[in-house]
């Protein structure tokens, strides 16, 4: 899966995207922050305030408890601040 | 008449009324969102999710066209380096009366504000720069049109 971060959680993470695969287990946009969140710090840091982040699957805003299987990019970043 | 426009260039807000005013209707409503100098703010810098930028602002206009009778609408937003006193947003809307034409307007920069993937960073004189925090006002001002 393709995931690609925006913003302030861009900044936290230190890369704007990547590709990655999640084991079976990771079925919702919440495991795959979970997942991530246990690999390092940077992690972590970005995703710490849940209520901070919102979604995007395939362009489309979900919320976490979103099925990931059949997407092909996951967007994370925080709420929106345009306008 | 709709148009919708992600641009990285300064836009006249002008042109698009001109647009709009020539399509026959009785009324015309605007919002434009200008980068204002809050505290040394010398420049707001957009960014956005290109892939999902052009179809969040599209459905927002269609769902503002499904819900008001418009003759047109002008949905214009600003990326990239903005320097403050140039326009940010425009939403430009017709009508052949003034409540589809106010409230459609009024409808699309609330709910954009809370739905379309930009985000704002503020560039003050300093040299410092900081990520705008989303504000619960805004959230309460979209959720009243659902």
């Amino acid at each position: 899966m393709k995931l690609v971060y925006f913003a302030r959680v861009r900044d936290a993470i230190g890369v704007d995207g990547e590709d990655r695969d999640f084991p079976d287990h990771v079925m919702t946009v919440g495991d795959c922050i979970e997942w991530l969140s246990a690999e390092s710090t940077n992690y972590s840091v970005a995703f710490a305030s849940r209520d901070r982040l919102r979604f995007a699957l395939d362009q489309q805003m979900v919320c976490e408890a979103a099925a990931i299987e059949g997407a092909k990019e996951l967007a994370v970043f925080p709420p929106v601040t345009g306008g | 008449m709709i148009q919708v426009e992600v641009s990285e260039m300064p836009f006249d807000a002008s042109a698009a009324m001109d647009k709009l005013g020539q399509l026959g209707g009785g009324a015309l409503a605007s919002f434009t969102g200008i980068a204002r100098d809050d505290g040394g703010v010398i420049a707001i810098e957009l960014e956005h999710y290109p892939a999902m930028t052009d179809s969040s602002l599209n459905a927002l206009v269609n769902q503002a066209v499904s819900r008001w009778a418009l003759l047109g609408c002008v949905l214009i937003h600003r990326v990239g380096r903005v320097k403050v006193g140039e326009p940010i947003v425009f939403v430009g809307t017709a009508s052949s009366h003034r409540t589809e034409a106010l409230e459609a307007c009024a409808y699309l920069i609330d709910r954009l504000k809370t739905e379309a993937p930009f985000w704002k960073k503020e560039h003050h004189s300093d040299g410092a720069s900081h990520w705008v925090d989303a504000k619960s006002s805004d959230h309460k001002r979209a959720e009243q049109w659902i």
